[in-house]
């Protein structure tokens, strides 16, 4: 039995292409990728970074101080863009402070603080005294950051299994709203750059020295990105279509955007059980996720205009995701990442990939796999290389993550009964 | 708004809690709480290969998973999970830290995928062959009561059982001085949707917005001391009116984000 879709009532993404919806889309449309050469303060590694720029200068609101991290920095640039706020604002006024839940994705938190704390260690080995972990560091400090900018009291947690966080907050959206437990969500999530994925992800040599390429036919592993993300999820019932998503995109040619709603209409979980950071070689896991997200829309893989892939682009994820899209969908549904414009945003990936396919599905093209060139050949999906106009109807995204955690999640179109 | 559901078993580890059977006579408080050093543990379900790599905070997590779901493990696979703490791996953020402020940034890349909020939930899924939905968690000092939610939530939605774990650990230096928890402490239990033969009692939950709720505390000062010292802990008083089985219907209060109150009602069958 299908699900009760939900409608993404507002949403927005800020990473390396720029604050706010229109940075990213015009990027997607002109192929222009975020990736440049590393230049994170106090790491050398040789490889390709998405850095959001002039985070470093942001300043928190004088009552939110004692958030301030990178993390939240992020978070804040993000909530101001696209009519986020004014959009929940109007929202807590409907509901109610309490209505509105707070589900958030991230892998670090705010674990540059605490780096550059440990950075700092005094001669008795102590950390800076006006280091503060609750408030930056623990996982919960970015729902608790976006509670208190908005002064919402309700439901809330941050979701973090790594690179499929920001997917899998829309999952307990949904069942939280169904239970009754809240009337709208806050669902997304925030990562930003720090050492401990840079180096990490470089000690299981990972890290491309390249700009990724994902699919690619010489792919040598990721770029860590860093982006933020937000999506209002509201029941339909409870909407006035005509208030919906304001005009502020506009179409290469100058035409407004279509003013379809655009709804959350399944959605899939499941665990590997494999390997800790090594994905099911066949895939396994992830044709679950798929298909059990086809199974909550009550859709068929033929129903699906575009697949958005994980695509990491290191060669064991796109290999085994590649078995498991072909496994469910065959070799014919356009499919990309879009790895290659922000790099991996990590707990951030799930939210930033499931706007971006809302931005090609409003905008009439899909979003090409940028920065590769030829696929590589073992691998049988059909990879968009070249740009293409289409209308997506619904689209898939992939989501998948360290400890073998995996997402899928379905967008479609507001069906429109015809009289 | 509110949810029931059944829970069909429970477990618990904390400094001189050994088990769920050992701890009754505390948690009836027929005996005070003694405090005593945690032994090191050893998950069973997990392969030698697998427990080598895993630190002191997954074995926590792991040993009360596997003591809540007992002798068979072989039914952990029919779980989904939620593994619900505060704070993660104190240990392994010290390590990782530690070696970014080393020439070199020399960082182990075990340590690195260890690192990660749900290594617990992965090791677990790996070790139970545990295909489902594996959540991870956490909402600061108040992470027990938004993984009960989320797990109470999940179950009946999805209509399908659910193992809810919750579990944190101090810090070493330096950070135990930033984020000063008491003592290791975990909780599991086992939750359906639908009330089962071996269901042994029903829970009900309601939020609480109220300003001035009164949260449960522990009669015993040393066991209230513990409650208060690790987030997993807030847990203690749902786990003694478990432990009580008296007829009538019981309440207790537990702290939920943003100083509203979690309402649970215990009924036992």
């Amino acid at each position: 039995m299908a699900i009760k879709p939900l409608t993404l009532s507002c949403y927005t993404v800020t990473n390396a292409l720029g604050a706010g919806n229109a940075a990213s889309l015009s990027a997607l449309q002109q192929e222009r990728s975020g990736l440049r050469k590393n230049d994170f303060t106090d790491c050398d590694l040789d490889t390709y970074i998405g850095r959001v720029a002039a985070l470093e200068d942001i300043a928190l609101p004088e009552s939110l101080l004692e958030f301030d991290c990178r993390n939240n920095r992020l978070a804040y640039l993000a909530l101001q863009q696209d009519n986020f706020t004014e959009a929940v604002l109007s929202a807590r006024v409907k509901y109610g402070a309490s209505r509105i839940a707070v589900f958030l994705g991230t892998s670090t938190s705010g674990i540059r603080e605490t780096e550059i704390a440990y950075a700092k260690l005094d001669a008795s080995g102590q950390l800076p005294e006006n280091f503060n972990y609750t408030k930056t560091h623990n996982n919960f400090s970015l729902a608790d950051f976006v509670q208190h900018y908005f002064e919402l009291n309700g439901v809330a947690h941050v979701v973090s299994t790594a690179c499929s966080s920001s997917a899998k907050v829309f999952a307990s959206a949904y069942r939280y709203m169904q239970a009754g437990f809240c009337d709208a969500a806050i669902v997304g999530g925030v990562d930003s750059l720090c050492l401990s994925t840079l180096y990490g992800f470089n000690s299981l040599q990972l890290i491309s020295e390249h700009k990724c390429t994902p699919w690619g036919k010489n792919r040598s592993g990721i770029n860590i990105g860093e982006g933020a993300g937000f999506a209002l999820l509201e029941s339909p019932n409870n909407l006035n279509p005509e208030t919906l998503n304001p005009d502020n995109l506009k179409l290469d040619n100058g035409t407004p955007e279509n003013k379809d709603e655009l709804q959350l209409l399944g959605y899939g979980e499941s665990s590997d059980a494999y390997h800790m950071s090594t994905p099911h070689p066949e895939g396994r896991g992830a044709a679950q996720a798929m298909q059990a997200a086809l199974d909550s829309a009550d859709l068929n893989a033929t129903d699906i205009d575009y697949i958005n892939l994980h695509g990491t682009a290191t060669p064991s994820n796109d290999s085994a995701e590649d078995k498991a899209v072909v496994a469910i969908f065959g070799t014919h549904t356009p499919a990309s990442s879009t790895k290659g414009w922000t790099g991996h945003a990590l707990g951030a990936a799930g939210i930033t990939e499931v706007v971006f396919g809302c931005l090609a599905m409003k905008n009439n093209f899909i979003p090409i796999n940028l920065n590769t060139i030829e696929q590589d050949a073992t691998t049988k999906a059909n990879i968009v290389l070249q740009k293409d106009s289409a209308t997506i109807n619904k689209f898939i995204s992939n989501s998948f993550g360290f400890g073998g955690s995996n997402c899928s999640l379905i967008i479609g179109r507001k069906e429109v009964l015809l009289c | 708004m509110s949810v029931k559901v059944y829970l069909s078993a429970v477990s618990l580890v904390g400094p001189g809690l050994d088990s769920w059977q050992q701890s009754q006579a505390v948690l009836l408080g027929a005996q005070s709480y003694v405090r005593k050093d945690l032994p090191n543990f050893s998950p069973v379900i997990l392969p030698a290969n697998e427990r080598r790599r895993t630190t002191p905070l997954i074995k926590l997590a792991l040993h009360v998973a596997e003591q809540c779901i007992g002798a068979d493990l072989s039914i952990a696979q029919q779980y989904a999970t939620v593994f619900a703490s505060s704070d993660g791996d104190h240990g392994i953020t010290d390590k990782m830290c530690k070696a970014l402020a080393l020439p070199n940034r020399p960082v182990s890349p075990t340590n690195f995928h260890n690192s990660v909020h749900n290594a617990p939930a992965g090791y677990w899924a790996i070790a139970a062959e545990a295909q489902y939905n594996a959540n991870s968690l956490s909402a600061c000092n108040e992470t027990f009561a938004a993984g009960l939610i989320e797990a109470a939530i999940f179950t009946l939605i999805e209509q399908q059982p659910v193992l809810m774990v919750a579990y944190d650990m101090p810090a070493p230096p330096p950070l135990d001085k930033v984020r000063h928890l008491d003592a290791a402490f975990a909780v599991a239990m086992c939750l359906s949707g639908s009330r089962e033969a071996n269901s042994l009692v029903e829970l009900e939950m309601d939020l609480n917005y109220e300003l001035d709720t009164q949260y449960s505390v522990c009669e015993d000062k040393a066991l209230d001391r513990l409650r208060l010292g690790n987030p997993a802990a807030r847990a203690l008083p749902l786990l003694q009116a478990i432990a009580k089985k008296t007829a009538t219907v019981t309440g207790v209060v537990i702290p939920h984000v943003q100083s509203s109150a979690l309402n649970i009602k215990i009924k036992h069958f």
